[in-house]
Order: C-alpha cells, then sequence, then structure tokens
C-alpha cells in the first residue's frame, strides 16, 4: 500500500515538474542578463528618485542608452555610477550631490497664529482649504507630509519650530518631499563644496510690509542683496528674491545686507566680529532671534542693565514698582 | 396689494394641497434640523460701509480685468471691471466715491486676491437706473437683447455657485432647453435669504420668470421651492396664474435638493449623466436671487452690486436679512445683526453644509454670498475620527449614488484609477457623508483633494491626446 | 473675543450619530429576548450572559492595550454587544470556563487579530460560537428542558435536559415538534437568545424605528428561507416540516435579525444586502434539510461573510444618472 502511494505522489511530482518545466520554456520572455548584473550594484531602495520605476526601470534604462549622461541614482550617487559604468562598459559622468532645502522660516514665534485649524492634519487637504493658520499663506504648514514622503528617515517636523528639518547626511535627493509638498517649498539644491550652501528661507510673494507682518523672517522683496551679489546670482520677482545655486559663489555678502535675516547660509565657519550700522541680525538657520554680529552691543548693555539691577536691589521696598519694568528692558536687549 | 396678500396668507395656516404627493430626488439624502431662526424677517437695508473692497475674482472662470484706476470717481453702478474671457463676468460698483487702490486683498476663498478698494463718498447712483418701485412687466427686447443685457449687468449664479449666467444661457450648438426651473428650495438649515426675497418680491421674480423663457425661447418654467415655505408657495401659487407656463411646485424637505442635478431630478424626474451638462437634459436651473437679478438688469437697468444675506446663528443678538452692497466687510453685517457672540467658533460664508469657514471679518461679501452663519464653539467641535466600521449609512445618503467610503480609502493611498472608475469627478461635494458618519471620518475633506488631483490627470490626458 | 477662529473644510454641522449610540441600541433590542431567556432558563440565563460580557470585554481591554498597544475602545458598547450575543447563541447550561474560552475565540480571533472593530471579516459572536460547538460538541449541543409553567428556575448546570426541534428534525420525527404557538412565544429547547421570536422581532422593529438597520438583510433572509423549505415541504410533507416551523426554530431569528445585520460584515450596498441575505437562506437551508449538521446558520452566516468583500466588490450603489454620457 505504501508503495503504491509513494509511486503515486512521485509520479505526480514528475508530470508537474515537466509541465512547470514546459511552461516556462514555453512563455521565457528574454532579458538582457546585463539589466541583473546593473541591479546588482544598485542600492535596491525603489525610491524613484532617479525618475525610473524603481531600480529594475533604472537598470534597463542604463542598458538600453548610449552614455550614462542624465543618469544618476541619488541614493547611491557617484559611487554607485562607477559601478554601474564599470558593469557596462560605459564611461562615468560626474553630476553634483544636491539636497533637500526648506525655503521657509516661519517658526512658531516668527509667525503668530492668527486662527486654529480643525481638519485633517495634512498639508495636502489644508492647503486646498485656505492658506494655513498664520498670516503668511505662502508658507509651511506644518502637519508633515514632507516627513510622511520620505522614505530615508531624513526629514523631520521640529515641533519647537512647526518646521521641517533636513538631516543632509541622509538626504539622497530623491525628490520624495519635494512632490510631496504642496507649497513648493522643498527643493533640490546643490549640496554645495563641504556641505556649504546659500538659499533664501522666504516664500512669500506678498508686499514687504504685508509680509513682515506676518512673519518676522520674511523676506521683504527690498532688493538689497541683488544690489550686493556680484556673480549676477540673484533676482528679485514679485516681493521674493531667489539665489540661482548654479551661479552662487558662496560669498556670504548678501547674507550680511540682508534686514530680515531672510536669507540662510548653512555649515559655514562663524563670521569674525564686525560692527554693523544695522542691529537685529540674524545667525545661521537655527536660532530665530539670537544676537550674533551685534554681541559686542549687548555685551556693553548688558552690564549697565545689571547694574541697574543691583541698584534696585539695594532700594528693596521702592524696587518691587521698578524691578518688572528693568526686567522688560533686558528682554528687549536680547532680542 | 402685495402687502395685503402677504398678510393674508402669514395669518392663514394654508394647506399645501396633497402633501403625500410631493416630489423630491430619488438617490440619498438627509434631513438636517431647519434652525430657520432668521424666518419672517423683513428685509433690511444696510447703508453702504466706509470703505468696500471688491474682488474681481468673485465667479467661476477667469477674473474681471479693472477698468479704473487708482483716483477715479465711480458712481452706484459704474462698470469697474470688465470680463475677462467667455466665462467670466462683469462687475460694478455698489458705492459712489473714489478708488482707493487695486491690491490683493484677502478673500472667503482663504487667499488673497486682487480686489477694488473704493472709499464710500454719498449714494450716487448712475442715471441710468430705474430707482421706482413699479413693476415694469412687458419687455420689447429679443431673446439675443435679452442675454446682452444679462452679461452686460454682470449676473452670475447667486445661489452660491457664481457661474456666469450668460454662458447658461447660450447653450452649445445642438442643445435646446426645453424647461427653466427656478430654484426657490434652499435647503440649506440656518439660510433664509431666498424666503424673504419671495415674500417680497414675488411679482418681480415672476416678471424674471418670463424674462428667462423668453431669453431662451422655452414655453415652460418650473419654480421648486421646499415645503417649510407655506406663505411663500401659496403666495407664488395666487400670483402664478397671471403668467402663462409658469407652474410652482412645492417639494418634500430634503437636502440637497438645492443641487442642480438632484433639483432637476425632483422636477422634471430626469437625472443629468455622468460628466454631463444640465442643458443636455433640456433643463436650465437658475437661483431665485439671480431670476431677480434678471428682472432688475433687464427692466431696470440695473447691474448687479447688491443682494440679500442672512446673518444668522444660535448666539446671535438679532438673525437678520440684511439688503447688502456688494464688497461691505462681513465685520459690518455681524454689527449691524447684533455683533459678534463671546462664543463664537467658525463664521462661515454660506450654509452649514457646504459654506466655507472664514479667516477672519475683513473678507467682503460677494456676489455668491447667500449667508454668514456664526456657529458657537460648541456646534464648531469636530469629534476625533475612528476606524470605518463599514456601516454603509454614507452610501445611503450620497445624492449621486458614490461610495465615500471607498472614494476615501482610494484618496489616502492613491489608487487614482479605482477613484476615477467609482466616479470621483461627479461629487458635488454636499457633505452629506460626513454628516452621516457615526464614525466621524473626514470623508469629504479626502474626496475633494481626491477630485482635484483625479480632474489634474484627466485634463493632462486630454491635452496629451 | 481673545479665541481664535476655527477654519476648517465644509461640512461645519454632524448630525449627532455615533458607534456607540448604534451598539447601545442593539443593545436596547435585545433587551425583550434577555427577559424572555430569564423567564424560560432562569439563573443559567444570567450566568452565562453576564460572564460572557465580562470576558469579552475584559480580553477586548487587556489585548488591545498590551498586545496592539493601541487605546482601549470598550466605551463604545461592541465588546459588550459581542458578549451578549455571544451569551444568546449559547446553551443556558454551559459551564464558566467554557464561556471563558468562547470569549477569547470571539474577541481574539475574531476581532482583535484582524486589527479591531471595522477591520474583522468575520462575525466575532460566531466565531466564538463556532470555535465552541467544534471544540465542545457535546457541551454545546446539550440543551436544558423548558416548561413554561415554571419560570425563573434556579438551575445552571444541574438542569434536565432535552431535545431541540431541529434536532427531532434531523432525526426526521417530524410527530414530537411543539406546536406552532410554543414556538413563537419560546416554549422550546434552544440556545438563549434564540427561541422567543416574538421578542426578537420587537427588537427588529426598535432597530428599524431608530434607522440602526435596514429591512434588507433579515427580511431576504427570512423570505428565502420560507420560499425553499416551502417548496420541499410542498414536495414531502412527511419527511420536510412546514416553513413556519423552520422560520420559528434555531437560531433563524436570532440570526437573520441581530448576526448577519453587524455592520463590519455585512455588504454595504442595498443589492448587495439583498445578494447576501439569499445566499445565507439557500444555504441555511441547504444545511439544515440535506447536511448532517441540524443547525445550518452560524455556519451559512459565516459563509457568506467571508464572500462579503467580492459582493462589496461588486455591487456597487446605484449611480445618479445610470451609465456614462
Amino acid at each position: 500500500m505504501i508503495l503504491i502511494a509513494i509511486i503515486l505522489l512521485g509520479a505526480i511530482g514528475a508530470i508537474s515538474a515537466i509541465m512547470l518545466y514546459a511552461a516556462s520554456k514555453k512563455f521565457e520572455v528574454y532579458e538582457d542578463p546585463r539589466i541583473a548584473q546593473v541591479q546588482e550594484v544598485l542600492p535596491g531602495a525603489n525610491c524613484g528618485g532617479c525618475g525610473h520605476p524603481g531600480c529594475s526601470g533604472f537598470a534597463s534604462a542604463c542598458v538600453k542608452a548610449d552614455t550614462l549622461e542624465g543618469l544618476l541614482c541619488p541614493v547611491g550617487g557617484m559611487p554607485v555610477m562607477s559601478k554601474v559604468a564599470a558593469v557596462l562598459g560605459k564611461e562615468v559622468v560626474n553630476t553634483e550631490p544636491m539636497v533637500a532645502v526648506v525655503r521657509c522660516n516661519g517658526t512658531c514665534e516668527a509667525r503668530p497664529r492668527i486662527n486654529s485649524y480643525n481638519g485633517v492634519k495634512k498639508c495636502s487637504i489644508a492647503s486646498t482649504l485656505y492658506g494655513g493658520e498664520t498670516g503668511c499663506s505662502f508658507g509651511c504648514l506644518g502637519f508633515g507630509d514632507c516627513e510622511a514622503a520620505c522614505n530615508f528617515d531624513a526629514i523631520h517636523v521640529n515641533p519647537a519650530t512647526g518646521l521641517p528639518e533636513v538631516d543632509e547626511d541622509k538626504c539622497t535627493s530623491c525628490g520624495a518631499c519635494v512632490k510631496a509638498c504642496p507649497k513648493g517649498i522643498i527643493q533640490l539644491r546643490k549640496k554645495g563644496p563641504k556641505s556649504r550652501r546659500i538659499f533664501v528661507s522666504c516664500m512669500n510673494k506678498d508686499k514687504g510690509a504685508v509680509a513682515r507682518k506676518a512673519c518676522t523672517n520674511a523676506c521683504i522683496g527690498c532688493g538689497k542683496c541683488a544690489k550686493e551679489c556680484q556673480f549676477d546670482a540673484i533676482t528679485v520677482e514679485n516681493n521674493l528674491a531667489y539665489i540661482d545655486f548654479n551661479k552662487c559663489r558662496l560669498c556670504r555678502k548678501c547674507v550680511a545686507v540682508c534686514p530680515t535675516g531672510a536669507i540662510h547660509e548653512l555649515n559655514f565657519p562663524p563670521r569674525k566680529e564686525v560692527a554693523t550700522p544695522t542691529a537685529d541680525k540674524v545667525q545661521p538657520a537655527t536660532a530665530p532671534k539670537a544676537v550674533t554680529t551685534t554681541a559686542p552691543k549687548a555685551e556693553v548693555k548688558a552690564p549697565a542693565a545689571e547694574i541697574k539691577a543691583s541698584e534696585a536691589e539695594k532700594k528693596a521696598p521702592v524696587a518691587e514698582a521698578t524691578a518688572p519694568k528693568i526686567s522688560e528692558e533686558t528682554n528687549q536687549n536680547k532680542i | 396689494m402685495l402687502k395685503q396678500l402677504l398678510q393674508k396668507y402669514q395669518k392663514k395656516q394654508i394647506k399645501i394641497k396633497s402633501n403625500n404627493m410631493l416630489r423630491t430626488f430619488r438617490i440619498g439624502g438627509i434631513h438636517p434640523p431647519e434652525n430657520k431662526l432668521s424666518a419672517g424677517k423683513k428685509i433690511t437695508v444696510l447703508a453702504a460701509p466706509k470703505q468696500v473692497i471688491i474682488p474681481l475674482g468673485q465667479h467661476i472662470g477667469a477674473p474681471a480685468q479693472a477698468v479704473v484706476q487708482k483716483g477715479d470717481v465711480v458712481k452706484v453702478g459704474t462698470l469697474i471691471a470688465k470680463a475677462g474671457g467667455f466665462v467670466s463676468a462683469n462687475i460694478h460698483s455698489s458705492v459712489s466715491g473714489k478708488v482707493n487702490k487695486i491690491d490683493n486683498a484677502l478673500d472667503a476663498s482663504g487667499y488673497k486676491r486682487p480686489a477694488i478698494f473704493i472709499d464710500v463718498d454719498g449714494d450716487e447712483w448712475e442715471e441710468t437706473i430705474d430707482r421706482s418701485d413699479t413693476l415694469v412687466k412687458e419687455c420689447s427686447l429679443s431673446a439675443k437683447e435679452i442675454v446682452a443685457k444679462i452679461a452686460q449687468a454682470g449676473i452670475v449664479g447667486m445661489g452660491g455657485a457664481t457661474f456666469p449666467t450668460q454662458v447658461k444661457l447660450t447653450p452649445p450648438p445642438g442643445s435646446k432647453a426645453d424647461i427653466i426651473i427656478v430654484n426657490a428650495v434652499e435647503c440649506e438649515p440656518y439660510l433664509t435669504a431666498d424666503h424673504s426675497l419671495i415674500l417680497e418680491k414675488a411679482e418681480q421674480i415672476l416678471v424674471g420668470t418670463s424674462l428667462l423663457m423668453k431669453a431662451v425661447d422655452v414655453n415652460r418654467a418650473v419654480i421648486g421651492i421646499e415645503n417649510n415655505k407655506p406663505d411663500a408657495i401659496a403666495l407664488l401659487q395666487e400670483l402664478a396664474g397671471n403668467y402663462k407656463g409658469i407652474d410652482i411646485m412645492p417639494l418634500k424637505m430634503k437636502y440637497p435638493q438645492g443641487g442642480e442635478k438632484q433639483l432637476i431630478d425632483a422636477v422634471a424626474n430626469r437625472q443629468v449623466k455622468s460628466g454631463a451638462l444640465p442643458i443636455s437634459e433640456g433643463a436650465i436651473v437658475q437661483n431665485v436671487g439671480t431670476v431677480y437679478a434678471i428682472y432688475e438688469a433687464v427692466q431696470k437697468n440695473k447691474p448687479l452690486f447688491e443682494r440679500v444675506v442672512t446673518v444668522t446663528g444660535k448666539s446671535v443678538a438679532n438673525p437678520s436679512n440684511f439688503l447688502v452692497r456688494i464688497g461691505t466687510p462681513v465685520s459690518v453685517l455681524i454689527d449691524a445683526a447684533g455683533g459678534i457672540p463671546e462664543d463664537t467658533g467658525k463664521i462661515i460664508n454660506g450654509g452649514p453644509m457646504m459654506g466655507k469657514a472664514l479667516m477672519s471679518t475683513d473678507v467682503p461679501v460677494t456676489k455668491g454670498s447667500s449667508g454668514i452663519l456664526l456657529l458657537t464653539r460648541k456646534e464648531s467641535e469636530r469629534k476625533p475620527a475612528s476606524d470605518c466600521i463599514r456601516c454603509g449609512k454614507c452610501i445611503d445618503v450620497c445624492p449621486m449614488g458614490l461610495n465615500p467610503t471607498l472614494l476615501m480609502n482610494a484618496t489616502e493611498f492613491k489608487n487614482w484609477e479605482l477613484a476615477e472608475k467609482n466616479h470621483i469627478t461627479d461629487c458635488i461635494e454636499c457633505g452629506s457623508c460626513i454628516y452621516t458618519c457615526p464614525a466621524y471620518r473626514p470623508l469629504l475633506d479626502y474626496i475633494r483633494s481626491g477630485k482635484g488631483t483625479v480632474m489634474n490627470i484627466i485634463r493632462t490626458r486630454k491635452a496629451t491626446k | 473675543m481673545e479665541n481664535k477662529l476655527i477654519v476648517s473644510p465644509s461640512p461645519h454641522i454632524h448630525g449627532g450619530d455615533s458607534i456607540s449610540k448604534n451598539m447601545y441600541g442593539v443593545l436596547i433590542a435585545l433587551i425583550p429576548a434577555f427577559l424572555v431567556s430569564l423567564y424560560f432558563f432562569g439563573l443559567g440565563a444570567l450566568i452565562v450572559t453576564v460572564t460572557s460580557v465580562f470576558f469579552c470585554v475584559l480580553f477586548e481591554y487587556l489585548i488591545a492595550k498590551f498586545i496592539l498597544k493601541k487605546e482601549p475602545t470598550i466605551t463604545d458598547g461592541s465588546a459588550i454587544l459581542t458578549g451578549v450575543l455571544l451569551a444568546f447563541n449559547l446553551p443556558s447550561n454551559l459551564p464558566v470556563w467554557i464561556i471563558m474560552i468562547g470569549a477569547l475565540a470571539a474577541i481574539g480571533i475574531g476581532k482583535m487579530s484582524f486589527g479591531g472593530l471595522g477591520k474583522n471579516i468575520f462575525n466575532p459572536a460566531l466565531t466564538g460560537r463556532i470555535f465552541l460547538l467544534i471544540s465542545f460538541p457535546a457541551q454545546m449541543t446539550t440543551w436544558p428542558l423548558v416548561d413554561s409553567l415554571n419560570p425563573f428556575p434556579m438551575t445552571y448546570t444541574d438542569a434536565n435536559t432535552g431535545a431541540t426541534v431541529l434536532s427531532l428534525m434531523n432525526e426526521h420525527a417530524l410527530d414530537k415538534l411543539p406546536s406552532l404557538s410554543d414556538m413563537l412565544i419560546g416554549n422550546m429547547g434552544g440556545s438563549l437568545g434564540e427561541v422567543c421570536a416574538v421578542a426578537l422581532l420587537l427588537g427588529f422593529v426598535y432597530m428599524l424605528w431608530k434607522k440602526i438597520i435596514t429591512w434588507h438583510i433579515p427580511v431576504s433572509i427570512l423570505v428565502t428561507v420560507f420560499v425553499f423549505t416551502g417548496i420541499m415541504h410542498l414536495a414531502n410533507p412527511a419527511a420536510y416540516a412546514s416553513p413556519f416551523v423552520h422560520l420559528l426554530t434555531g437560531g433563524l431569528m436570532l440570526g437573520s435579525i441581530f448576526m448577519a445585520t453587524d455592520y463590519v460584515t455585512s455588504p454595504m450596498s442595498k443589492g448587495g444586502m439583498i445578494v447576501y441575505g439569499v445566499g445565507i437562506g439557500i444555504l441555511t437551508t441547504l444545511i439544515r434539510l440535506f447536511g448532517s449538521y441540524p443547525e445550518g446558520m452560524s455556519f451559512a452566516i459565516f459563509i457568506m461573510n467571508g464572500v462579503t468583500p467580492l459582493i462589496n466588490t461588486f455591487m456597487q450603489p446605484k449611480h445618479f444618472g445610470g451609465k456614462k454620457a
């Protein structure tokens, strides 16, 4: 009995194997073996950042193309492209690494809320309804569609400022966050030598006074930066300045003249102290209202305030009335 | 004579004939509480404010182009912006004074759009406008001339959709209308602007309807009106006898009966096919406020620059119907109704089902503002959403026969093919689905977003063909 | 006004319906059946119902909090409802430990393993009942005797047991059936909630009035069963009982009004509901008349629950305007 069962099952197995083999031969699709070889060296993230459908799509595009011009895997960068070139026997083309840049600095402090949004907390849905919870209808909504779109954990909304922040080590410039942002705030820009880059961190096209009223970090379209730039890299259109990253030479002169601090410089060494005529200068991106270039002035003022405070302490009973006022003054000095 | 008729009907309890034979649309619908707090209130004329802000994009289609500049002196009824294309409308000044500037201003859309700011000085009207109260029944103009006059007066759909009327009255070649339907339904809760207009200007509305019939060469018109306005129904029924071809049809109460397609289904028992216009079923629908504006434009040479707006809400001191000049900031209306209540949560331009929540009270009244509704903080609460329990209640109430929970899923997971296959573009955004959902899911928010994306996809597909 | 204006998309009002309103509404509709079960089964009914509800709520709370790590939603009434419906499907002399296992199967396997409310494919109470039926067939098919002249018996697991109508029909002993009037008011053996058709119909009317369910599923199931058993009875009255007997016995009434109409596991469109109901009716009749199990309702509903996603895909609601222009 066992023997019959074994023979029967063996026969069924053999027949099925023959049928599968015949089908695999008859319905086979020819694929260039080089596509599989190229796919081996690709990262395999299937993020679509190259513009092709997945890594297999990119691999077949590379095999079919004559040169590797215009074909770049942003995740793997130049090392991977050199490997692909080696596999295919083609020339490797040098392309600049890019990174995602968030062009809005409307933090919770700088850009106060004027209404309360009660709908679905998604940027795509909120932007179809209205301009947002603040007075600036061009700025970041803060609901994190970009964070949800990122496959590489490279962009996160900072709850303290309400704005997304890009981790430049993890960013692969695949462009998913750029597509996800309904307001076009995120842009892929050149990473720059030593990761240094300069950009206008504002999208507001309202007139200067209106923009400033809504957000203290806004670009008011005054044009000082465009006049200062010797390389013709800055254009001012619709009350908004824009720096062309292909022309920018990272000289930082525009950052120094911007009255609102809307132009940001990333990963530069701190400047030498210079006594500048205008007060209210802003340090690179992170701290919204800290004082740097006017540090000497502040230091001069602070001791005076301290003296005032100690005098007040001496006159303790009377000082209680004046003490609140003094603390207000010291606060104003810090701004 | 009108006043006597009105009093007669408001005192008697008029029974509308055959309640059980009342028609309504066939698919879906909900019954929100009426809350018609300002029903029966006479229309109060509101004086012009100190400055009006007239947006250039008050209608569907291309925004109008300004023909005045800073410093120009205008009178009431002066043309200040010309239509910017075929689907567009003229805009006229609603006040007399001087143009202050042409600048971006926040309007009901939630974004800043170009608008004309006029400082008000006196109340001088253009001489061509006939300001008398006498009813003018006769009209010797041809159909084309009537449509031209409507276009010239800048008349748009005043039910809220603001579609330029002259475009609706010029059907594409091959389509012919056979019935005019006047939308006096006012299905949204809280709003009573159309109701009060009918009570005070019933004869003018009937003359306007006959003008419309002449303009599109149609010999049948039906005024559809919901059953919760017995005084208006009785008044219209008595007066309609003097006008050939006009019937008054009381309809069973159901939201959203005022939607164009639903009204045609209710009145004429025809369902407009997916993607088609109402004219394909031979029907032209106009809001009763638009019909009144047509009467004023054709018979009194008065362009569209004022409209009846209901200001209402449970905490509002005096819910009322105001006759307001276009461009008046909403804050003026709220002050006239007793000031903004302490517990206001939302200020809505329109009704509670389809109106738009405003960001501030500096927003101006436009041609499509049928009401300003102030909801209390408690009413404005949106409970947190939970998962879909697949009860199917949203499917029961959708007036277009769609599957809202499937469409929301398709939008959430970006499955645009599935969304298009299930007719997401047919959604009229009435809000019945969210109203009914026991799990408080934001169905319409996602569907609206998905509808926009799918329409873009269809547009790009047609363009690249 | 210091508070900021709220801005959100339309619509700005809500009808006030909620999940808990619907669940508690169904519980209220089950009160007549519960009172009748107390009358006929006494202490046993009380113990079984309370135990089942307690364990269902407990397991849902524990699983949600410690395994799924989500906020437990026991206040929405769905766990209580599962507990009550599971109890109504059990005989009143079932020991507590078996009920506990049934509750674990119902909530753990039938509901939480799929992800919670709204995500399950099969009716949780039905999952629990079928699990118990297959695991403990002896205890699940010994029914206490019922005597309408001896209400509120204070017996539990020590009650006298006897055959139910369906088991008699399975043995083709049609002459030993109780009268129709007895079956209508529940003077027959069976599980807690299924005996009294009148009480269940009262609950049906209440749910229709409160718009919790619509008539489509229960009516299509009952009509289909009536028609098919009617045909078989006309063909061979000696072998097959009359359709009225079929309608009033077994879990048909309870199943069609309360179990098959569960929101999550039944189709969403009206046309789909009718197809679903007819399917359940046919399957129930087949299992009862030609299968070896006396009771077919549970399995019929279970199978059709599995077909529901397919019905949902193909039976879309009637579109405004008919076909595309």
